[in-house]
Formats: C-alpha cells, sequence, structure tokens
C-alpha cells in the first residue's frame, strides 16, 4: 500500500511540454529520499486540460498541479510529500474553494459537464499496465461475451444501445456488424481507423496513448460478433507515443492469454497487428485505409462492393473509428439502457470534443450528445480569451462547416450539426474570434483538401484547386459578385461528383461560410476590405492624425520607408510604398496606427 | 514540389546490408500481405530518404515494379525522395495553430531561410515542412526542430530560435 499517489499526464500535449522530465525527476527524488515504498509515482494518458498542462495530481488529497515546470519538482517533493503541505501557487485556481480547501476536480467548470465513457480510464490508469486496465474492469466485458453471449446476442445489444460512428459520418454501428455477420466467408476482418487526420482533432490519440486496451478488448468483441480472427489498428505514424503505448499493450494482452489462441479456454481466436499510416488524409476514407493496409496508394474504391461484404483483402471486414471501440466494452458490460439514457433520440452516448482555437481551456472534453455548443464553449471552455468576441466554430474539420453565433444554442447531435451545415466529423471543435476572417478559413481548408485529394477523381482532383484559385481571387479582392455565384454552383458539383467521402464534403467549408457570412465574402469582393484585417492584400495600415504625437518611432522602424512626417507633428503611410508587415503597428505607443 | 537538390547517392554497403536484411524480416512477419508501406518506413529509418537507388532495391526485394514503388513513395507524405536537413523544422499548420497565426510564423521561417516548404538550405543544415495537426493544440501555434518542442511561438521569436542550432 501506498499512502501517495502521483500522477503525472504522460499525453503528447504535457510531453511536448516536458512532462517526461518532470516524470523522471520526481521519480528520481522519491528514490533518494528512500520514499519509493510510500509513493508511487505514475505516468498516465490525457487529463484533457492540455491548455494547463504539464498536469500533475497528487492523491489522496486530489490536489492539481497545473503548469508545472522541472524546477518545482524539489518543491513538491519537500513541501507536499514530506511535510504534507500543498503548494498552494502551482494549484489550478479552480480547484481552490473560497475557503482555501480543495474541490474535487469533478465540481470545476470544466469537467462538472463532463460524462466520460470513451476516455474514463485516460489519465487514471497507467496504460502500460495491463493490471491497472484489469483492475478497473478491463477485459471482463470480451469474458462475458465469449462465456454468456452468443456472437447474435453481442450485435443485438450493440443495435440497441444506439452506437453509431464516431469517426464522422455516424453510421449505426451494430448493423455494420450485423452486415458483415451476415457475409459468407471464412477468413474476416475487424479494422481500426486510428488514421486521425482531421486538424485539430486529437481524441483517438489521447484514447490510444490513455487508454490502449479498451480498444484492443474491443475489437476482440468485435471479432468474437463477426466472427472474424484477425485485426488491424491503421495507426498515423506521427503519433509515435500512441504506437509504443498500443504496442505494448497487444504484447501484454498476449502474455495474458487475452490475444491468441483459445482465449479464456473457450476455443476463440484473435489476434492484433498494427499497420502504420504514412500521413495521407485519404486514408481516413474507410475503402482506401483498407487499400494502404494492402501496401497500395490509398485510394478509395467504389462502393458497393461495401467492405462489410468485400473489404481488406477482398474478405468481409468492419472498419469502426477509435472512440467507437472505446465505447464497446462499457456498452457490454452496463447493458444497451445504460447508454442509450445518455444523449439525445438519434443520438445516444457521449462524444469527445477537442476544443481549440481561441478558447481558453484548450483540451479535451467528453460530454453527453445534446450538449449545446454554448455550454461547450463557455462554461466548459471558458469563452474566448482577452474579452475577445466569439464569431464561429467549426467542427469536422476540412469536411465540416463553420457554426455562426447565432446557432450556439443548438444541442449537438449528428443531426442537427447537419441540418447546420456542418458535421460531427471525428469531433475537432476550433474556436474563432472576431479577429479570424471566414474567406481565409475557408481557403485555409481548400488548400488542405486540394493538397490531399488523391487525384482519382476528376470532380475532386481539378473542382477543389479550381474552388482554392476562385477563394484566392476574393481574399485577393479580385473576384468579382458573379464569381460568388460560380463558387457555390461548383461547390454542388463537386458534391455530387467525387467518388468518396473526401470530395463529396470538400466543399462544406465553403458552402457553410457563404451560407453564414456572406457578408464578409461580399465586403472583399464589393468594397475590397477585409472585416478581419486578415487578408494581407487588402489590408491598410492608417495612421490616426489626432492620436499620433509625432515621436517619429513607426517611420525609423519601417523597413521601406513608407512613412514620412516631421517631429511631432502626425504621419502618414504611403500606401503604395507600404508592405503591411505590421511593424509600425507594433511599435507605435500611442495606438495611433490602425488597420483599416 | 520540393527544390530538387545534387546531392550524390552516398548510400553505404552497410546501410544496403541492413536494409535487405529488414525487408527480409518484414516478409516473414507480414507475409505476402501489404508490405510495401512499411518497407518504404524502414528504408527511410535507414537513408533518411528514398532516393531512386533505393527504390530499385525494394522493387527488386518486394518483387515490385519500380513504378510502383515510386507510386506509393510519392503518394504518401511521410515519404521524401530528396534528403532532409540535418534540423528539420516543421510548422503544425493544423487548424487550431493556423487560426493563432502559424501561417505567420511559417511565412517568417520561409523568408529566414530562403526556402520553401519541403525544401532544404543549400548547406543541408535546415529543412522546412508544414505538418498536420501534431496534436498539442494547448501549446498552439506550434513548431518543432527535430524533436524540440516549440509551443506558442511568435514571428518575432524565430531568429532567436534558429539562432540556437547554427
Amino acid at each position: 500500500m501506498f499512502r501517495s499517489h502521483i500522477l503525472v499526464c504522460g499525453g503528447t500535449g504535457c510531453t511536448s511540454n516536458n512532462s517526461i522530465k518532470i516524470y523522471e525527476a520526481l521519480v528520481h527524488r522519491i528514490y533518494k529520499e528512500g520514499l519509493e515504498k510510500e509513493v508511487h509515482v505514475t505516468q498516465t494518458g490525457c487529463f484533457g486540460l492540455c491548455a494547463l498542462g504539464p498536469i500533475m495530481i497528487v492523491y489522496p488529497e486530489g490536489a492539481f498541479y497545473s503548469q508545472v515546470k522541472v524546477e518545482d519538482v524539489d518543491e513538491i517533493v519537500d513541501e507536499h510529500i514530506i511535510k504534507g503541505r500543498i503548494v498552494t501557487r502551482l494549484l489550478y485556481k479552480e480547484t481552490v474553494a473560497d475557503d482555501g480547501s480543495i474541490k474535487a476536480l469533478n465540481d470545476t467548470n470544466f469537467y462538472k459537464k463532463q460524462h466520460r465513457v470513451a476516455l474514463r480510464n485516460c489519465g487514471v490508469i497507467n496504460p502500460e499496465k495491463i493490471e491497472e486496465y484489469i483492475a478497473y474492469d478491463g477485459y471482463e466485458a470480451l469474458g462475458k461475451v465469449l462465456t454468456e453471449m452468443t456472437p447474435q446476442d453481442v450485435i443485438d445489444v450493440i443495435l440497441k444501445s444506439g452506437l453509431r460512428g464516431r469517426g464522422g459520418a455516424g453510421f449505426p454501428t451494430g448493423r455494420k456488424w450485423q452486415f458483415a455477420k451476415n457475409s459468407v466467408g471464412e477468413k474476416k476482418y475487424v479494422c481500426c481507423n486510428a488514421d486521425e487526420g482531421d486538424p485539430g482533432a486529437f481524441m483517438d490519440r489521447s484514447i490510444l496513448e490513455g487508454d490502449p486496451h479498451a480498444v484492443i478488448e474491443a475489437m476482440a468483441i468485435a471479432g468474437y460478433a463477426i466472427g472474424a480472427d484477425q485485426g488491424y489498428i491503421y495507426v498515423r505514424a506521427e503519433y509515435p507515443i500512441a504506437v509504443q503505448r498500443l504496442t505494448i499493450a497487444i504484447k501484454q494482452a498476449r502474455e495474458y492469454g487475452l490475444l491468441g489462441k483459445n482465449i479464456f479456454g473457450t476455443g476463440f481466436n484473435f489476434d492484433l497487428d498494427i499497420r502504420l499510416g504514412a500521413g495521407a488524409f485519404v486514408c481516413g476514407e474507410e475503402t482506401a485505409l483498407m487499400t494502404s493496409i494492402e501496401g497500395h496508394r490509398g485510394e478509395p474504391r467504389p462502393r458497393p462492393p461495401f467492405p462489410a461484404v468485400k473489404g481488406l483483402f477482398g474478405k468481409p471486414t468492419i472498419l469502426n473509428n477509435v472512440e467507437t471501440y472505446a465505447n464497446v466494452p462499457q456498452i457490454i458490460l452496463k447493458g444497451a439502457d445504460w447508454f442509450a439514457s445518455m444523449g439525445t433520440e438519434k443520438s445516444r452516448g457521449t462524444k469527445v470534443f477537442a476544443l481549440g482555437g481561441k478558447i481558453h481551456n484548450t483540451g479535451l472534453v467528453e460530454i453527453p450528445m445534446g450538449t449545446t455548443m454554448r455550454e461547450i464553449i463557455y462554461d466548459i471552455g471558458g469563452g474566448c480569451p482577452n474579452g475577445k468576441k466569439f464569431k464561429a466554430a467549426q467542427t469536422g474539420g476540412p469536411s465540416g462547416g463553420c457554426i455562426p453565433a447565432h446557432l450556439i444554442d443548438t444541442p449537438i447531435d449528428y443531426d442537427n450539426l447537419l441540418a447546420i451545415g456542418s458535421m460531427m466529423g471525428s469531433g475537432g471543435l476550433i474556436v474563432m474570434d472576431e479577429d479570424n476572417c471566414m474567406v481565409d478559413i475557408a481557403k485555409f481548408f481548400l488548400e488542405f483538401t486540394v493538397d490531399e485529394s488523391c487525384g482519382k477523381c476528376t470532380a475532386c482532383r481539378v473542382g477543389t484547386k479550381r474552388l482554392y484559385e476562385m477563394l484566392c481571387k476574393v481574399t485577393d479582392g479580385t473576384a468579382t459578385m458573379e464569381d460568388l455565384d460560380k463558387m457555390e454552383e461548383l461547390c454542388y458539383y463537386i458534391k455530387e461528383n467525387s467518388l468518396c467521402g473526401l470530395g463529396q464534403t470538400a466543399p462544406n467549408p465553403v458552402l457553410s461560410t457563404l451560407h453564414y457570412f456572406r457578408d464578409e465574402y461580399e465586403a472583399h469582393v464589393r468594397d475590397k476590405r477585409c472585416p478581419a484585417g486578415v487578408c494581407k492584400k487588402l489590408l491598410r495600415y492608417q495612421i490616426v492624425a489626432d492620436k499620433c504625437k509625432g515621436c517619429t518611432l513607426c517611420a525609423r522602424n519601417c523597413p521601406v520607408g513608407a512613412i514620412t512626417g516631421s517631429v511631432k507633428e502626425p504621419h502618414v503611410i504611403d500606401p503604395e510604398k507600404c508592405i503591411k508587415c505590421g511593424v509600425c503597428m507594433e511599435k507605435c505607443r500611442f495606438g495611433a496606427i490602425i488597420k483599416a | 514540389m520540393a527544390k530538387k537538390i545534387d546531392v550524390p547517392f552516398n548510400g553505404t554497403k552497410e546501410q544496403e546490408a541492413k536494409l535487405r536484411a529488414a525487408l527480409a524480416e518484414l516478409k516473414e512477419t507480414h507475409g505476402d500481405n501489404g508490405l510495401m508501406i512499411a518497407a518504404l518506413q524502414k528504408a527511410q529509418e535507414i537513408y533518411g530518404y528514398l532516393p531512386e537507388q533505393v527504390q530499385h532495391i525494394i522493387a527488386e526485394e518486394l518483387d515490385a515494379s519500380p513504378a510502383e514503388v515510386y507510386g506509393v513513395a510519392t503518394f504518401y507524405a511521410q515519404f521524401s525522395l530528396f534528403p532532409k536537413g540535418q534540423y528539420k523544422i516543421g510548422v503544425c499548420l493544423g487548424t487550431a495553430c493556423y487560426v493563432k497565426g502559424s501561417g505567420d510564423v511559417y511565412k517568417k521561417l520561409c523568408d529566414t531561410l530562403h526556402i520553401e516548404g519541403g525544401q532544404c538550405t543549400d548547406d543541408l543544415k535546415f529543412s522546412l515542412d508544414a505538418t498536420r495537426c501534431i496534436g498539442c493544440c494547448g501549446l498552439a501555434p506550434v513548431m518543432t526542430i527535430n524533436d524540440d518542442v516549440y509551443g506558442k511561438v511568435t514571428p518575432d521569436q524565430i531568429e532567436g530560435i534558429l539562432a540556437k542550432y547554427n
């Protein structure tokens, strides 16, 4: 028994911020003090509150230390561990009650509205120890399935729970499994899509890093349900920590007989292998992913035949996303009704979102479906920093759309998001404030899809390129109002004529911004003005004569000599010479230079 | 398109032996199915990039046509046909970083190093790539130099950061 447990976050966000060195320093100090039998130091998966990383929690007090530095380790050990005095200055402010006592983490605004199902073990267990997963009911669901249920029972439970694919499209998971079970074939495959490509989404990585066994267990359950004995996890090579923890987890599961031959003595065989993706966004599409596992260029194939009939290596295959799998063991253990009691009528359960962009609490949150955007952004996320005004939230990555401020009270589920022109996607949620230009954002996503289009279909390969060029015209101030209509027409053309999800959804960022922020497009086209002051070609720096004291600082710093004026007289910027570098505005001490 | 740098292929016998051994091992573990990507990953690990000569070795070992190898090598962002710099700089252009200004950081790097994304400086010291989301959005905007991660980067910090590697 240990008198104290120290949990250090070992997710990518915190490790990029030196949390491994903090962990090592802690272990070193604990050994030096001879406390290793009393104090247990563990590296866990992601706690979710990445904005405050590196994070450390000390139990039994539940002291939540945030933004810890290596230099703080000695103070934490000296004060907290040895003398029992909590280091108040490092505590996450939200966890300190008015009387100075420590509040439970679940009572803080960030965690209060969350409901952790897929993330339940992240930040709680050591992902590199199978024993800790087992202690939290791990592999019990697999045992139950193999000893008490028929494959059809398993599928019925998943169907009844209402679980839908968490990768984006929201196809009912149970139905997918049923199709694959019904397909005749000696060899079938279970695949896991961990090729998380949406920029700004990192929930799958966090699950793999924080709770890899949950995914392994769920894949074995799926294998039993459809009659497969081999699985593949296709994971991005850019996620080295996730790959490493998965590799360890698979090895441990094999040693425990939870993967391999004759699992639980029931005669059921199932094994798993990892396949590393090599960086292609299109490989998140199911048929492209399978082509890639087969070792080829990851180009999508036409459907039908659907993967459930003819998938990997031409055999019946199911492919689910990491987060979908992470829900499965819980559903088996706690029942379909438990799962279905969360969320909305058509979207059951919870969804993990990666909050990013202009928001206070960047990080990972898991909320019941039906929570409103307002609750996520303001109550959990803490709103936009620096008192800026919220403008839009982007969901669904390059396939999704922007949700404007007036729709912030929309309850989030698959169908509502589709209805307002966005989509759930894998769960990236990027917040934008008044300083972001929506045309520029649309252009950013198009640039991404132009780059990532695999080139198989003309509509996508050429269409997205032309669409991107039109957007460039808008941001350069050379587009006409007619171009806006043409853009819209081209969007629908690309959507209708592309083979796979990438092309079919690529125009969404343009369509949704055109729909909700048409005035911004028109300002670029008609007034040659970028309201947010982002598009460089349309930018004009001006000096407000009333505020200018004639200190000459701007003129001396201008790299091209575009600013003239006498000492103690208001200066002027020559727009012909100005290269819009913004140095003058940065240097001015009187706020006399504005973007117009 | 990356700038073609005229670096003669200087792979060693040891590297070739290592590659052939690695490919043989892969054939053992993967069977005949889906070797190509793993093979290219191994080769890039050994050589740092995938020059034509290396692609030929892979084609020969896997009994594939060189065109097939080239096709896969050029499809995925991870593979590079040109050598990378001693210090590989990556700037995250994922959405979260982008809305927080990583585009300006990227531009500043291009201007400072006089190269574009995917290219390498003439002295083979720095290469620059725009990367997809690397998933530490709490640190946005993020840039990496080899294994060092720099968070909340602003364009005016660039020269100071690069100076550490000079």
